[in-house]
């Protein structure tokens, strides 16, 4: 059986995360080809050094500049072979599984997070059960950041250029830039994100402020979101806001209500901060503190301060 | 005159707790069921569709008589025909998009709404997936919309966003975004009851994607506590010298 990793790029370069795709793959089956949509072959050489790949594509297209799913789809399918498929589960590679999956008439299983023995684990009931499923024959799979330890990076490999396209069905008029050039939670590996217990919308500027020392996002609940125009809903973390997976998520002022968690629960640790001994998202917390936000956070950003300086 | 369809799916209440029956299966017997979260805004924006270019909205859900619950709560906010395409047995997605593909195209829809992704599944996947069988534009996640004859969406973009012009037909998933959810009236709530449901039998292909058994989160060991502000200094070394972050 063949395993093929559709590589995550992100503004012209190859992600971190496609080393743990590529070590996905190898708990399937083999080492996988590894396929990378680029606009610029350039963008290929990122993956030259890459440990456990049987062969590197990269896949050469104008569709590749800007997102278009039906594109997208096209142009991959054309050159990928036959077989089980494996990218990321983010927002834009779960849309594009989706797609490639329909046009090969294939299943599709998205957000996995375990694979043994052929089976893949994803959770559902927005993280409060896990599914085992197993395929028949090939499928696409896509797999969550921060689980798969990543491939080394001591290989050489050599780069062949497939030139493909496909059909544009969309146009973007314009990009819509932010209103804070602060890094989005579903980009992060760190997020710091506050909650009701924050009082005031201008608050928030503490998490800011600690945000910038550890190159963090800022997240938060729904509850500041719905109370606070400041707080806009592309920050919001939880079941009708953003699903994150990040190494580290601070919560101040959250309950952890459990459709806050359902964004959240899956980070690989999480640190609680609230007055509340009783709050549920000490449940969840690999480190707790039961303190109000104003007594903790000059602490944890001087700390901060001090361990990255 | 748009054919617009818009695809709604019964699953469990977000706090409803869910449990894992003899260690293989999710029980749902005694759980509340509603319409997944994100099938409000896909409703809203077939109704706003609507209101804008008229047109009549078909709500379709595939799944067994129970679900028709949901259909008559869409009919009460305003869509004007309900579609039950009777299916009882697991589904993969390829199964599903099959069976919502063949309901689509029997009401003869230009453009489909649906949710950005189901509470039960957290998949995302139909939305895409349909739209390619269609051989139709997608755009996912759009949090705005503005109609002409395009239709103009906002969507994420590359960790932006973007306006973007999509040419009909299309399926367009919705994110929860800036429109706000209408809620019924006492006069849909009259027309809900009264409302007829079109059940449809599918042809279902079988699944290749089978399910061995669900289980409960792995638990993850309880996590330390501290007391007071001061400690914070104690968690910055621990994430770094513990947890290997930062
Ligand atoms: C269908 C549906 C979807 C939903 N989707 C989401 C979602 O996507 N995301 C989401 O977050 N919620 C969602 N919710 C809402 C969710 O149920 C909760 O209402 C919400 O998460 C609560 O937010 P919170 O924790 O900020 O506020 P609260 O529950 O009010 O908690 C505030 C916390 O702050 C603490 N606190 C107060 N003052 C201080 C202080 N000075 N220092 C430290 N701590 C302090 C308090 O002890 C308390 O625990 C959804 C609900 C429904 C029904
Ligand atoms: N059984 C179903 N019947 C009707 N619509 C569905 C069904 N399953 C999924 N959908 C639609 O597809 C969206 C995304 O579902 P999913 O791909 O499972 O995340 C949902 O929000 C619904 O709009």
């Amino acid at each position: 059986m063949t395993t093929i990793v559709i590589a995550e790029i992100n503004n012209g370069s190859i992600q971190e995360t496609t080393k743990e795709l590529i070590s996905a793959a190898h708990s399937i089956e083999g080492n996988p080809v590894l396929i990378i949509p680029c606009s610029n072959a350039s963008t290929a050489d990122g993956a030259s050094n890459f440990e456990g790949v049987s062969q590197v594509i990269a896949a050469k297209s104008d569709v590749f500049g800007t997102y278009d799913a039906s594109a997208w789809a096209d142009a991959l399918d054309s050159v990928m072979p036959q077989g089980t498929i494996v990218a990321a589960a983010s927002q834009q590679s779960k849309d594009l599984a989706a797609r490639i999956a329909a046009k090969r008439n294939l299943s599709v299983v998205q957000d996995v997070v375990s694979i043994e023995n052929g089976e893949f684990t994803s959770p559902i009931y927005s993280g409060k059960a896990m599914q085992t499923v197993r395929c028949n024959g090939d499928a696409v799979i896509t797999v969550r950041a921060n689980i798969f330890n990543p491939v080394s990076s001591g290989g050489s490999n050599s780069v062949q250029v497939v030139d493909t396209s496909g059909n544009v069905a969309t146009a973007v008029r314009e990009m819509i830039e932010r209103a804070s050039k602060r890094l989005d939670v579903s980009e992060a590996n760190i997020i710091i994100s506050g909650g009701r217990g924050m009082g005031d919308p201008s608050n928030f500027s503490h998490l800011e402020q600690i945000a910038d020392v550890i190159g963090a996002a800022v997240g938060a609940s729904r509850a500041a979101v719905d109370t606070w125009d400041e707080i806009p809903h592309s920050m919001q973390v939880g079941q009708t806001g953003k699903t994150v997976n990040p190494n580290l998520y601070i919560a101040v002022g959250i309950s952890g209500a459990i459709q806050h968690l359902a964004g959240m629960r899956s980070s690989k640790y999480i640190v609680a901060i609230n007055k509340d001994a009783d709050a549920p998202i000490f449940q969840h917390a690999d480190y707790g503190i039961v303190a109000t936000w104003e007594e903790t956070l000059p602490v944890l950003k001087a700390a901060f301060q001090s361990m990255m300086a | 005159m748009v054919n617009i369809a818009v695809l709604v799916k019964q699953v469990p209440d977000t706090n409803a707790k869910i449990v894992v029956q003899g260690g293989t299966r999710v029980d749902l017997s005694s759980v509340k069921m509603v319409m997944s979260p994100y099938d409000e805004y896909a409703i809203e924006n077939a109704l706003l569709h609507k209101e804008a270019l008229g047109g009549i909205v078909t709500a379709i859900t595939v799944g067994d008589g129970s679900a028709e619950k949901i259909l008559k709560d869409a009919k009460a906010i305003g869509v004007d025909e309900l579609i039950r395409v009777d299916v009882t047995q697991d589904m993969d997605s390829n199964a599903l998009q099959h069976v919502l593909v063949e309901a689509i195209q029997s009401v003869g829809a230009e453009v489909v709404y649906c949710g950005k992704s189901a509470a039960d599944t957290g998949a995302g996947s139909t939305g895409p997936g349909i739209a390619q069988r269609l051989g139709w534009a997608s755009v996912s996640n759009i949090t705005d919309i503005e109609f002409s004859s395009k239709l103009c969406v906002i969507a994420p973009m590359g960790g932006s966003s973007a306006k973007i012009d999509v040419s009909m037909p299309a399926v367009i998933s919705c994110d929860k975004g800036n429109v706000k959810v209408r809620k019924a009236n006492v006069k849909g709530i009259m027309a809900a009851k009264k409302a007829t449901v079109q059940v449809l039998s599918a042809n279902c292909p079988s699944s290749t994607i089978e399910i061995i058994r669900h289980s409960m989160p792995p638990s993850k060991p309880a996590g330390k506590s501290f007391q007071g502000g001061d400690s914070a200094n104690e968690v910055a070394r621990l994430l770094r010298e513990e947890a290997n972050i930062l």
